[in-house]
Order: structure tokens, then C-alpha cells, then sequence
């Protein structure tokens, strides 16, 4: 219910909003949970096994029970925890995991088989019969698995990500946060403030208690307001830090618009990677339960946030609230209740000798056994030095001590240290470097102390960055004790939860221990204590104090699981921004890319670049008909290609050649100037890593290509040459692909084309056959290689590309007045299967030089990268699969890529298996298709006919083995 | 992680290429024989403390550095040139 | 005590008291015939065959932490057998069949769910290649199938085939394929081999290896020295370490590998999915879960952390390749310790000492391996002779280039495979 008088919200904004089909109104700055606890609404969620009815337990991101579903459509957004989600006009949330309603749940039948369902049953059964496994009981479990339900559609939201870098990272805004946010700030250093909440102040929003002499949440909106108008402070609100990773990186998620409808193309969540050269952390701390029979009613809520929603959200969640605790903080909830006219039936303490704080009913030495109201508590039985009795009361707010918040602490592989004082877990200091955690999470409880704490680590902070701090007053504020005496569950029978949203429970963990899951990551896998949403923020210590007790061991020695990134969980959508789409991975679009899609030339993605695969012309209906013209055009004409994609390195230097020499197999510094040479390059391990020609075009310049998949790794490979292994060479390296658009123009009619646009004309005697060097085209200084990958006459022709389109479309215009034209991937890859020219589909990493035929290629007279290792046993011996063709000679002529070969006449099964097709095509000039492949001892074996057999493609044909090049053996057209 | 490139600055490890221990810049002679060749190409110390590797500055300026890390806290402790040159 | 529906029955009549230990926490004796140093998934299961198919049960499993603590007790649960390259294609082939009969010889309910694995392919040349892939599989003996455009879209409906950066072109689909329960696994070999015999003994590290002459004699560890007749090293990503203590180099990197849980959903994935634009696979777990991961974050690491670039790129493929994905909340991340291959394939293989054996090198796909690496090296210590499925598994086989397995085709660089 609401109460009149309190809070922070503003009551002069009403806001309507739905939950489970019915309308409420709140008020502005309400969140779902307080605003539903305001309306009375108490069920809100089903526990994930039992489908029990659960509550609002908390009043922040540690929430276990009350995960709703925000949105629909496009917007679904499942597993909102209501304690975060501020509400606003017209929003929508729904139960999860509950039906068909939340009132009246079938699966809640698990409830009553409890006895059946204990930690680690499933382990136990299901087994029978086999094949039940996989039809009955898994779809069984996975429909009845899982909260809540991705949305059908794609997430329509957009999403960010970002960097920030600052002297000083200060998480939490509480007292310890704006503390030392305060002292950064005013001695001039970089500082990022960050708090998950969109009200900065942390417990001082939900607590009476003052801060120089004023209200905590007035002083914490003045200090807020200082550091706003300071440039060198970034406030971030709605930020919560996940992760704390190497070199002062933090991952952080800003939930920059949960809190009002859909943005309209703007941000809904950024995800920040903040370097900070120092940084504090000042998370606070989560208060924890203690476990008694049927703890888990709706109407049972941790008593800090009870103090939460009356002073930060004026709403009572109760009309006669009742406390269980075992230290003198949670006597305040029931102070500041009485204060604002709510009634406290009573605070049940567990220690003999405490005394109330204000004007209520204390029962000292007493626990609370059992809570009565499956949809919503009615009653507690407490058990005291009086005897038993029965309260009524719709209202539990329990405590049983405060955890300090270390988990960033423990990202980088530290533990905490157990602290007897306030019987929970502390920060092991330095397990971040360059992290000083302070305040509550450091185990300081009061608000002075945290205060002095936050001040105090960033003086230190700032000292170790060489900046003097600001003198700061601290503000007077209490400074009362932490008194808790340690009780983690109340003896008695029946079931008492420890993990809300699991329904892990007392039983479980030591049901566990008695079958030696002794260890607590054992009990944790075993039971699946702390691995729900929540992981285990309000279970864990707890869980493993029970454990200790059950295996006999002391909590330290226990120890405790591992705390891992993210702190609280980041949406996909977030960590992933930017790659919907074709954000994923950049484009590289060729200069004739433009014209290619007008032409209507499908594009193929290589690797990141796009290229053409072929250009339908009219009346052309299938890809092969275009193919066959082209293949057609090159070798009877002229065909354009764009080879821009090819890797293209400028060597210069006295020391190329020596270069050059050492990273291919065969000599370079040997060749003349104005030629081309194909080369072979090796891997250290001996295998072929990449060919292309490099050509000479001065006494100390070539350009080397490489294919265009290998092109980074070549250009890598000859950075770590010439850095790291022969610094002392003299000698320049740079890539150019870009620099230049390249394209292939071949054909019997190529220098007839060329002639046609070359400001001096070539002749066989001038231009040779793998020659090279500087032509004029149109003005415009580019370069010419003769040299053909399609085995015709041929050559490639470059220019600077920003002249790219311009000789594309001459040289298409000129091809196409000779009745040729341009020529896409798939005739490419036809015109040099009928050369036998090998691709990446050949040299695939694992073949050698001596594979593919070219072992004489490796010079005895030279050190080369990869000469050692190629002449290892088992890359020379007999048996090596090698580069064969292929044609078809049974009834089916079709070839297909990825074929297996079989002996002829035998099962195709390993035991007869010859070797494998790598790359086909149909050569309109044969008839049939050709084939590269890979055989045993292959180049021995010529003639043979082999089974080709394609299981997954179900075609089966016999195929001889033949040299790969099928077509103009002598090379004679490529030298016309 | 961060690494500082003795020419860029202090840069996110996302700009850079890991190749492996730094015992690739010790490359034997050809005829130094199997065990040397297998020592160099495959058989690694794989300490779990401070290790010499070597890194690319592959999204920035490309140079090859050597870099002395340790693999178990991932603090890194120094980072020169491979090449020598400071 | 046998497990079965009939027992769960029984007990939660009688308020499940009678559940006992699932293995024993001996003392470890001063000798044994065979010490396993090393509890992870690959140990345990190499007691359990060699208890129960060679009968020696005088055997101690030395785990320096807590059984199942490394790989098998957090990572993606994929089991396949869908490795081409003569060599694994046999080995794990024999492993899926293990995978097949597990549960019934470890009476523990793995929860091995044979959904399917489909590998999407991108290009004609990608296909190409996973079409050699599966008649590889084929003529192997096992399943394998290349999926069209619209095939893999009737299985996967929530994968973007409109926008995508790079278009489906289909994807080889593996239905024997599928998950298992991973800590379900180290506890079913656990609980059998102790049952049988075989001492776990927990909290035990072994500082030192006993070599004489060129023969073990046994180990030193944090509980005492262990005499033993055979040791057989089986310790993942600290593989280097341990042999280091017979003095031994070993051709492995230890390399840092992320995966990733989100939160709990309704049921939205049904098979395993691997993009090929990108190191990136996904399945969903039974508790709703969405289970995935990527590549090795390329760093050497014994840190069992990850940085953010890697995770923010697995989150990049997941958004690229199911963008219905994008409110679902990455719960947890983890991070283990790999041990990196020069041909990113296994070594089980006798070392250079008489007595002490080697089994490593799983990079990060150890976990489809447990049965048949646990099953073939028991063959190899009871025996002396390799199983017929890991004859091409030797250590020496880069010294050699004799039955290198680089399926990955990228060589001797460690982080590369």
C-alpha cells in the first residue's frame, strides 16, 4: 500500500502501466516491483522447478523471484527483473514460466512429487527405455525448462557500444562512491562515476538515516550536482560495471532507454569498455536470508528493501509487517515503519540479548520456523524463549546479515577472505591491480566509515597517478556499530530455500554433501544453488556454511565458488552491437563493383570482398549459359576480369632480391628487369602456403601478388621476415592492393584490345610474354604484366585506383566491340581448371610443393622459408596424395567438388579410399567436365580409372587420372 | 588487455596478432638437423609464468614486438621491437 | 547402488536417507600398478575402462582439485564425429558409438541428446569442402548430410536468411550429433571406476615424477610419494607442467578458451549450430540456457579467464546469425585452459621413459573425446600397444611429418588450429 508523506517519487506524474493483463497506476520514478507492492499486487512470478508462487524479494538487480516479460513482438524482452524496470506509460509486462496463468499454474504439480525431484534426479533416472531419452523425457524437460521466451521477430532495438578512458573508475555512487568521486574530481583528475541506478545516492535513497545534518538522498543529489558541472566528471547512470578484465579494462552496460517506450531509432543499451587507470570500487553490499520452513512465501522480503520501498518508493508492503533478523540494521526497517504510521507486529531477533530500536515488540532469542499464505503470506510461527506462537502478518522482511558486494574483486581469478567480524566474505586486495575496494563491500558498514573509506581510496588512487588529492571535510554521519550474530537456517523440518528461483533448499545441499559432493563446486553442480539468474547473490554464502557444516569443515576452508563476468547479465544485443546485418564484417568493394551490379552480375562474397560471378546477358536463363559464353570469349576472343583482390606488396630496397629469395622457393634476385617470374611460397613446416608472381619492375622494386585469401597472412609472413627474423637487411615492404585497380584482359585478341587504349603500342617483341612494366594509359601512369592465368594470350593491366571504374568500362567496351566481354568467377575458375592452375581449392595447407607437382621448384641452392621441413619423412615418402585431373569416363559425365575417389570395382568405404576431387567445371571447349583432384601416388598414375563417388550429393561416376593440364600442354597460346 | 606499442602507445589487445613464444626469432640453421628443427616448430617450454612472445601490431602500425608477459596473471612486463631497434 | 526411476521412487517414499556417497574419498596408498595424474573427464574415464574392460582396478586417479574441475566441468557440451582427416575420422567415430551405450555402462543418466549438428557453409567452395567433410563421414560409417538453403531454414528457423552478412548457402548436418550432460560425464566415470576399485583421490597434486634409469618408479605429490609401475599423464592445458616433471618437452601451448551461458529460455534452439564466417557455435541447454562459444582468445593463458574481444565477437556472430537472439542476457562467462597442438589433434602415445605415458594435446575438443580417449588410452597402458584408433596419435609425429592431422589447415603455429 502506498503511504502518504514518503519517497522520492513524483506523485504529481501518475504513470499507467499493465501487469498480467490488468491496468495499475504508479507514479514516476516507481519502479514495476514498487509500484505492483503499492497496488498490493504480491504473487508476481512461479519459481523455476515447483512453480511455487513468488514474490518481489529485493529492491534491486539481485532480484531471484520477480522476472517478468517487458514488450511484445519485436520488443519481447524476457527475464526483467521487476525491482530494475522503471515503469512508464503504457508499459506492458507479463508473467513468465507460469500457464496457463500465473494464479493457477499446472506445472506447479512438481510441487507435490518435491520428494521425487531432490537435487541430482535426473542423474538417477530417465534412462529407460533408451530410446525414451531423446523422445519422452528431453522435449519433456527443455518445454518445461527455461523462464522467460525470446520474442519471434528480430530485436528491432539499436544498440551501442563505446570506449571511455579516465584517471579514476569509481563504481557505486552510494556514500563511499561520491566520497571518492568528490575528492577525484576537485583534484582535477578524469573521473567516471558509474551506479546501475538512474538515482545516484545508493542505500542513502532508501534509508532516514542524515548526512551533514540533512537527509541522506539531499546530500546525495548535492554532491551529484557538483560533480555534474565539472567536465572532467562523466556520470553514468543506469551503468552497471560487469566485468573487471586485464589492464584496467572494465566492461560496463548503460541501459540507456528501458525507461520510456520504444527510442525511435535511437539507443536502448550501450555497452561501454572503460579503461581507468585507477579504479574504486564501491559496490556496497546485498543483505542475505536465513532459511526456515517455507521461507520462499510471497510477502517474504528482505528487510532492506522493505526500508527501500517505504522511504525511496513510499509503499508499505504490508499492513502489519513483522522482522526477522539477527543484527541491529534490520531493526530499522521496523523503526522507520512505525514512524510512518505502519504497523510492526513484531522483530523476532535471533540474539538473547537484543532490544528495540524504537516503539515495537521485540521477541530476543527467538526465529522464525514457518511462514503461512502459499500466494501470499498470512502468518510466521515463532519459536522463542516463551514458547511458540503464531503471528498474523502479510509482511516478513528478514535479514540475516549483509554480504559484501565482491564480486568484481574476484574476476581476475582472486578470492575473498572470510571476516569472522561480520561473518561474511571481504575483497582480497589487489586481486585487481589497480583496484581499491572500500566502504560496505570492503566490509565497512557504517556511513561514516564509508565515507572516510571512499575519501581515503581515492587519495591513495591519485597518489599512485602522481596527482595530489583535494582536501575534503567528510560530512558527519553515523557511525553505529555492525552487530550479527551468524545464523544461516532454523532448525525444523519441512523445506527451507536457500536459492528462490532455483528451489535449491537446505535439504538439497546436504543431501548433496551426503553423497560427496562435498566440494562447494560440487554442491553448486549438483544442486544448481547460485547458477539461476541471480547467481547465487542472495544464496551463496549460506549455501556454503551449510556445506561446511555438513562436511565438517570451517567456511574458509569451504571456500567459495568462482565469481565470473558479468556481474548482472548483458543482452547479446548489446555486447554484440554494430553486427546485425552486414555490420559483421566489413565489405571491400572492387572499383568495377558498381558497374558489375549494373550489369546484373551476381556478387559472391571472398573472403571480405565481393566479386562478380558472372554477367547474364539477355536471354540467358542459367548461370552456365553465361559461364560457357565467357569461358567462350577468353579463349576466342577477349575477356575482362577484375583482379584488384589479388594481394599486391611493393618490395624496395637493395635487399628485395635477397628477400624474395627467401621467403619463395625458387630464385628472384636472378630475374631481369621488366619480367615476371610465378613463385612458390612455403610455410616453415614445409607446407605450401601461397603462389603468385612477383614481378621486377627496377633494379631494387618488385611488386609481389599473392592470392586473395592469403593476402593478409603474406603480408604478415613478410613483416615478421623482415622485422624480426633479417633486420639487417635493407629493405621496404608495403601493401598496395588497394592502391590499385588490377584487371586481367586475355584473349587472342588481348593486345589488339590493349593497343586500343595504350598511349604506346606493344608487339610481341617489345612485350614478351612475362614482361612488365610502366605504360601510359590515357595519361595515366599504370603498369602492364603479361601474364595469363587463363593459358591464353593475356595480360593484366593496373592503374591507380581511383581510375578504376574509367578502365573498366573502356576496357569492357572495348572487349565487348570485339565480340568478347567481361568475364566473371565461374569462367575463371573453368579457364584454369582447363590449365590445371592451382587455387586455394588445391593448396589447402596441408599439400606440398611436391604434391602439386612442383617440387622442382624448390632451389638446392638457396635457404628458403619451409626448405628444411619440406624434406621431413613422412612430406616425401611414397603414399602422398597428389595433384592429378580428372576426367569423366563413365555413363554419368557430372564431376562434383568434394567427391571421394575408391579403387575401381570396390565398396567406396575408407578401407579403399584413393583420394578426393577439390575443384570441377565444365569446359564448353571438351564437352565434359574437368576435375583437379588428389590421389595416391597420383602423378605415377595416369590412365587409371578410379570410382568417384559423392555420398551427400548421391551421384557416382568412374573418372581416369590424367595430367592437370588439360588443355595446350606446351603453353604455346599464352606465348602467341 | 593492453599492450604498449613502442611506437602507437598503449593499445587494446583487439589491435593486435599473437603469434607464440619468442623462440620463433631463434630460426636454426638449415642443416642444424630434426631434433633442432622440432624444437623450434613445435616442442614449447609452455611455462606458467613470464614468457617472451611475439606480437603484431597488426591493426595499427604492423611492427613485430617482442613481449615479455606473464601467462598466468597476463601482466605484462615489458615490450621492445623484436627487430632489436629500440 | 544401482540407479533407476524405480529407486527415486523408493527413496522419496522414505525420505530419500539412503542415497550414499557417489564415490569414495580414500587415502591414497603408497603404491599402485597404475597412477593417472590428472581427474578431469579423459582421467576418470580411463579408470573406469580400465576397470571395467582390462579388470585392473589397482589404480589411483590423483586430481589436484576437485574431480571434474577443468574443461568437463564447464564448456559446450558438443558430441560429434564429424572430423575428416584419416586418424581422428576412425577415433572419433569409435567415440561417438561410446557416447551411444554410456549411459547404460556408467548406469548414470549422461543426458546425451543426439539433436543433430548442423556446420552452415557460406560459398560453393565452402560447401565443396563440407561436402568432402561428410563423404569422409560416410565413408567412415557415420551420418552425414549436405542441407539446401531452404532445408536448413525448416530446421532453423531463427536465422537471419535475409540480411546476413554472408548468405546460407546450406550446412552438413550430422544428426548422431548432438550434446551431453558435462559434469554428468566426469560424475558417471567417477562414480564407476570408484565402485569398481579405482582410488579418486582429491586434493592431491603431484609435484614430481619418480624417473630411474629411463623408467617411472612413481610420484611425489602434496599427500605423500605413490609408487606405481605405470603412470599415464593426463592433464589437458597443464600437460607442459607435469611432464616437465620427468624432465620431458612436450609440443603444446596452453592457450585460453571462452564460453558462454545466457539466461534461461524457453525452448528456441533445437539442434547445434556452427557458422562458417566466424568461429561461433550455439546449442541450448536442457535448464533453457543458451550454450556458446568461439574461438581461443589467441593469447598464451594458464589464467582460465578471457578478455573482451572475444566475447564480444562470439556476441557479434550470434547477433549476425540470429538477431532473435539479441534480448537474450548472457548470464556467464568462463575461461580453461587448453592444451594447443602444433596439427590441433590428440597425442595418446608411450614417451621416451619406459612406464610413463602421454595423453594430451586436445585443444579445445577434448570433451566428444572423453569415452574413446579414456577407452583407448586404457588400451595403450594395459596393452603396451596403441588402440587401433590412435596409431597416427604419436608424439613424434611432427618430428617426422609422418601422419600429421591438421584439420584446420593452418600448420605449426600452435593458436592457429
Amino acid at each position: 500500500m502506498r503511504v502518504d508523506g514518503k519517497g522520492l517519487i513524483d506523485r504529481s506524474q501518475p504513470v499507467a502501466f499493465r501487469f498480467d493483463g490488468n491496468r495499475y497506476r504508479g507514479f514516476a520514478g516507481d519502479t514495476l516491483a514498487s509500484a505492483l507492492l503499492a497496488n498490493d499486487v504480491r504473487h508476481v512470478a512461479r519459481s523455476f522447478k515447483y512453480h511455487r508462487p513468488r514474490g518481489v524479494l529485493t529492491a534491486g538487480s539481485e532480484e531471484p523471484n520477480a522476472l517478468v516479460t517487458v514488450g511484445r513482438g519485436a520488443a519481447t524482452d524476457p527475464n526483467v527483473r521487476a525491482t530494475v524496470q522503471e515503469i512508464y506509460d503504457g508499459l506492458e509486462a507479463r508473467p513468465q514460466n507460469a500457464w496457463p496463468s500465473l494464479g493457477f499454474d499446472l506445472m506447479s504439480v512438481n510441487d507435490l512429487a518435491a520428494p521425487f525431484l531432490g537435487a541430482g534426479f535426473y542423474y538417477k533416472t530417465f534412462m529407460w527405455p533408451r530410446a525414451f531419452w531423446e523422445r519422452v523425457y528431453e522435449p519433456f524437460i527443455r518445454k518445461a525448462a527455461g523462464l522467460g521466451a525470446l520474442g519471434d521477430e528480430k530485436d528491432g532495438d539499436h544498440y551501442e557500444k563505446a570506449y571511455a578512458f579516465c584517471d579514476l573508475l569509481v563504481i557505486g555512487a552510494g556514500p563511499t562512491g561520491l566520497a571518492a568521486a568528490l575528492v577525484a574530481a576537485r583534484s582535477g583528475a578524469r573521473v567516471i562515476l558509474a551506479d546501475e541506478d538512474h538515482l545516484m545516492g545508493g542505500r542513502r535513497n532508501a534509508e532516514t538515516l542524515e548526512v551533514d545534518g540533512k537527509p541522506g538522498h539531499v546530500w546525495a543529489a548535492e554532491v551529484v550536482d557538483e560533480l555534474a558541472r565539472l567536465d572532467t566528471v562523466r556520470l553514468m547512470t543506469r551503468t552497471t560495471v560487469t566485468g573487471a578484465y586485464d589492464g584496467g579494462t572494465f566492461g560496463a552496460l548503460e541501459r540507456v532507454a528501458h525507461h520510456g517506450p520504444r527510442p525511435e531509432g535511437g539507443v536502448k543499451e550501450t555497452f561501454w569498455r572503460i579503461v581507468a587507470r585507477r579504479s574504486v570500487l564501491a559496490a556496497g553490499a546485498l543483505e542475505r536470508h536465513i532459511a526456515f520452513q517455507n521461507n520462499d512465501r510471497p510477502g517474504v522480503m528482505m528487510a532492506g528493501a522493505v526500508r527501500a520501498y517505504l522511504n525511496r518508493w513510499g509503499v508499505a508492503p504490508g499492513k502489519a509487517v513483522t522482522v526477522f533478523a539477527n543484527n541491529d540494521d534490520a531493526h530499522r526497517t521496523a523503526r522507520d515503519l512505525v514512524a510512518a504510521g505502519v504497523h510492526v507486529a513484531a522483530v523476532v531477533d535471533s540474539r538473547a540479548d537484543a532490544e528495540a530500536l524504537g516503539d515495537y515488540r521485540v521477541i530476543a532469542g527467538a526465529h522464525v520456523t514457518g511462514a503461512q499464505g502459499r500466494k501470499g503470506l498470512e502468518a510466521v510461527t515463532v519459536d522463542g524463549p516463551n514458547g511458540a506462537e503464531k503471528i498474523a502478518t502479510d509482511c516478513l522482511a528478514v535479514s540475516g546479515g549483509w554480504n559484501p558486494t565482491v564480486h568484481l574483486t574476484c574476476h581476475m581469478n582472486g578470492r575473498p577472505t572470510w571476516s569472522d567480524g561480520i561473518a561474511s566474505f571481504v575483497p582480497t586486495q589487489g586481486a585487481i591491480p589497480g583496484l581499491v575496494a572500500a566502504g560496505a563491500c570492503n566490509g565497512d558498514f557504517s556511513t561514516s566509515a564509508c565515507l572516510a573509506a571512499g575519501a581515503a581510496a581515492a587519495a591513495d588512487s591519485l597518489g599512485a597517478l602522481g596527482i595530489k588529492a583535494a582536501d575534503v571535510a567528510l560530512p558527519a554521519a553515523e557511525d553505529a556499530p555492525y552487530a550479527v550474530a551468524p545464523i544461516w537456517a532454523v532448525p525444523g523440518k519441512g523445506r527451507a530455500w536457500l536459492d528462490f528461483q532455483n528451489d535449491v533448499t537446505v535439504k538439497d545441499v546436504k543431501q548433496a554433501a551426503a553423497e560427496n559432493y562435498a566440494s562447494v563446486e560440487h554442491m553448486k553442480r549438483y544442486t544448481t544453488q547460485g547458477m539461476a539468474t541471480d547467481q547465487g547473490k542472495n544464496s551463496n554464502v549460506a549455501a556454503l556454511a551449510i556445506l561446511a557444516d555438513a562436511t565438517g569443515r570451517g567456511i574458509p576452508e569451504t571456500g567459495t565458488t568462482t565469481f565470473r563476468p558479468p556481474y548482472t547479465p548483458v543482452a547479446l544485443a548489446a555486447l554484440g552491437a554494430g553486427a546485425q546485418g552486414s555490420g559483421f564484417a566489413p565489405e571491400r568493394k572492387t572499383t568495377s563493383h558498381a558497374a558489375s551490379v549494373a550489369m546484373k552480375a551476381p556478387m559472391i562474397a571472398v573472403g571480405l570482398w565481393y566479386r562478380p560471378s558472372y554477367f547474364p546477358r539477355d536471354g540467358e536463363t542459367t548461370w552456365r549459359q553465361s559461364c560457357d559464353r565467357e569461358v567462350g570469349h577468353v579463349r576466342e576472343a577477349v575477356g575482362v576480369c577484375d583482379v584488384s583482390t589479388l594481394g599486391k606488396i611493393d618490395i624496395q630496397g637493395p635487399d628485395a632480391g635477397t628477400l624474395l629469395d627467401f621467403v619463395y622457393t625458387n630464385m628472384f634476385s636472378t630475374l631481369k628487369e621488366g619480367r615476371v617470374r610465378y613463385g612458390l611460397m612455403l610455410r616453415e613446416d614445409g607446407i605450401v602456403m601461397d603462389d603468385g608472381t612477383t614481378a621486377r619492375l627496377g633494379p631494387e622494386h618488385y611488386v609481389m601478388t599473392t592470392t586473395t585469401a592469403a593476402a593478409g597472412q603474406v603480408m604478415r609472413h613478410l613483416e615478421f621476415v623482415t622485422q624480426a627474423l633479417h633486420p639487417e637487411w635493407d629493405v621496404r615492404i608495403m601493401s598496395v592492393t588497394e592502391q590499385w585497380a588490377q584487371f586481367a584482359v586475355a584473349g587472342p585478341q588481348s593486345r589488339d584490345l590493349l593497343n586500343g587504349l595504350l598511349d604506346q603500342p606493344i608487339d610481341n617483341d617489345n612485350w614478351p610474354f612475362m614482361a612488365c612494366g610502366p605504360v601510359s594509359i590515357g595519361g595515366v601512369a599504370g603498369r602492364l604484366f603479361r601474364i595469363s592465368f587463363s593459358g591464353e594470350h593475356a595480360y593484366e593491366v593496373a592503374v591507380p585506383a581511383r581510375y578504376g571504374a574509367n578502365l573498366f568500362a573502356a576496357l569492357v567496351k572495348a572487349a565487348e566491340g570485339m565480340g568478347g566481354g567481361a568475364y566473371g568467377m565461374e569462367a575463371l575458375n573453368v579457364l584454369r581448371i582447363e590449365k590445371g592452375f592451382i587455387t586455394h581449392s588445391e593448396i589447402d595447407g596441408r599439400v606440398t610443393a611436391g604434391d602439386i607437382g612442383m617440387g622442382r621448384m624448390l632451389s638446392a641452392k638457396k635457404d628458403f622459408i619451409g626448405k628444411t621441413m619440406a624434406a621431413r619423412p613422412g612430406l616425401v615418402e611414397e603414399g602422398r596424395e597428389q595433384l592429378v585431373g580428372l576426367k569423366p569416363v563413365g555413363p554419368v559425365k557430372q564431376l562434383t567438388g568434394g567427391a571421394k575417389l575408391y579403387s575401381d570395382g570396390q565398396e567406396p568405404v575408407r578401407a579403399h579410399d584413393q583420394g578426393y576431387v577439390t575443384s570441377v567445371g565444365f569446359s564448353p571447349g571438351f564437352g565434359h567436365f574437368l576435375g583437379l583432384g588428389f590421389v595416391r601416388d597420383g602423378q605415377a598414375r595416369h590412365g587409371e580409372v578410379l570410382l568417384m563417388v559423392d555420398h551427400l550429393r548421391d551421384i557416382r561416376t568412374r573418372v581416369e587420372l590424367c595430367d592437370p593440364v588439360f588443355l595446350d600442354p606446351e603453353g604455346g597460346r599464352a606465348r602467341g | 588487455m593492453r599492450i604498449v606499442c613502442p611506437i602507437c602507445g598503449a593499445r587494446d589487445r583487439r589491435e593486435f596478432y599473437y603469434q607464440g613464444a619468442a623462440v620463433a626469432l631463434e630460426r636454426p640453421a638449415p642443416d642444424a638437423g630434426d631434433a633442432a628443427w622440432d624444437d623450434y616448430l613445435h616442442l614449447r617450454d609452455n611455462p606458467a609464468g613470464d614468457l617472451d612472445e611475439l606480437w603484431s601490431h597488426d591493426a595499427g602500425c604492423g611492427a613485430w614486438l617482442k613481449v615479455t608477459r606473464n601467462v598466468s596473471t597476463h601482466e605484462v612486463k615489458a615490450v621492445r621491437l623484436a627487430g632489436g631497434a629500440s | 547402488m544401482r540407479f533407476s526411476g524405480l529407486k527415486i521412487l523408493t527413496e522419496g517414499l522414505t525420505g530419500n536417507k539412503g542415497w550414499g556417497p557417489h564415490w569414495r574419498s580414500p587415502e591414497p596408498k603408497p603404491e599402485y600398478d597404475i597412477v593417472l595424474i590428472g581427474g578431469g573427464g579423459h582421467g576418470l574415464a580411463t579408470a573406469h575402462y580400465l576397470a571395467s574392460v582390462h579388470g585392473i582396478t589397482n589404480v589411483a586417479v590423483l586430481e589436484k582439485g576437485y574431480l571434474g574441475g577443468g574443461n568437463v566441468g564447464r564448456n559446450t557440451t558438443i558430441v560429434r564425429a564429424n572430423y575428416m582427416l584419416p586418424g581422428n575420422s576412425e577415433f572419433y567415430s569409435h567415440s561417438l558409438k561410446l557416447w551411444e551405450g554410456l549411459e547404460e555402462d556408467l548406469n548414470f543418466n549422461v543426458m546425451h541428446s543426439q539433436r543433430g549438428i548442423i556446420n552452415l557453409v557460406h560459398s560453393d567452395g565452402q560447401r565443396d569442402a563440407f561436402v568432402r567433410r561428410g563423404n569422409m563421414m560416410r565413408g567412415q560409417g557415420d551420418d552425414a548430410e549436405m542441407l539446401s538453403p531452404d532445408e536448413v531454414r525448416r530446421l532453423l528457423p531463427m536465422i537471419d536468411y535475409d540480411q546476413t552478412r554472408f548468405p546460407i548457402f546450406g550446412g552438413l548436418y550430422h544428426k548422431r550429433g548432438g550434446t551431453a550432460r558435462h559434469d554428468a560425464v566426469a560424475w558417471g566415470f567417477a562414480r564407476s571406476a570408484s565402485d569398481r576399485g579405482v582410488d579418486l583421490i582429491q586434493q592431491c597434486e603431484v609435484t614430481g615424477i619418480d624417473v630411474e634409469a629411463g623408467v617411472v618408479r612413481g610420484v611425489q605429490t602434496t599427500r605423500g610419494p605413490i609408487r606405481a609401475k605405470k603412470v599415464g599423464m593426463v592433464a589437458a592445458g597443464r600437460s607442459s607442467q607435469v611432464a616437465a616433471m620427468a624432465g620431458l618437452r612436450l609440443p603444446i601451448e596452453s592457450h585460453v578458451l571462452q564460453a558462454f551461458v545466457t539466461e534461461g529460455l524457453k525452448p528456441c534452439l533445437d539442434h547445434v549450430v556452427t557458422y562458417g564466417m566466424g568461429h561461433f557455435y550455439i546449442s541450448q541447454s536442457d535448464k533453457g540456457g543458451l550454450v556458446f562459444g568461439g574461438d581461443l582468445d589467441m593469447y598464451a593463458s594458464y589464467a582460465s579467464r578471457g578478455n573482451l574481444p572475444l566475447a564480444e565477437h562470439v556476441a557479434e556472430a550470434a547477433m549476425t546469425l540470429m538477431p532473435v537472439l539479441g534480448k537474450a542476457r548472457m548470464l556467464r562467462s568462463w575461461g580453461g585452459v587448453m592444451d594447443m597442438s602444433p596439427d590441433g589433434s590428440f597425442i595418446i602415445d608411450r614417451t621416451d621413459i619406459e612406464g610413463l605415458f602421454v595423453n594430451c594435446g586436445w585443444c579445445y575438443g577434448g570433451f566428444k573425446a572423453t569415452p574413446a580417449s579414456g577407452h583407448t588410452f586404457a588400451h595403450l597402458l594395459a596393452t603396451g600397444q596403441p588402440h587401433e584408433t590412435t596409431v597416427r596419435h604419436r608424439l613424434d609425429r611432427f618430428r617426422t611429418g609422418r601422419g600429421i592431422m591438421d584439420e584446420e589447415a593452418t600448420g605449426s603455429q600452435h593458436n592457429l588450429h
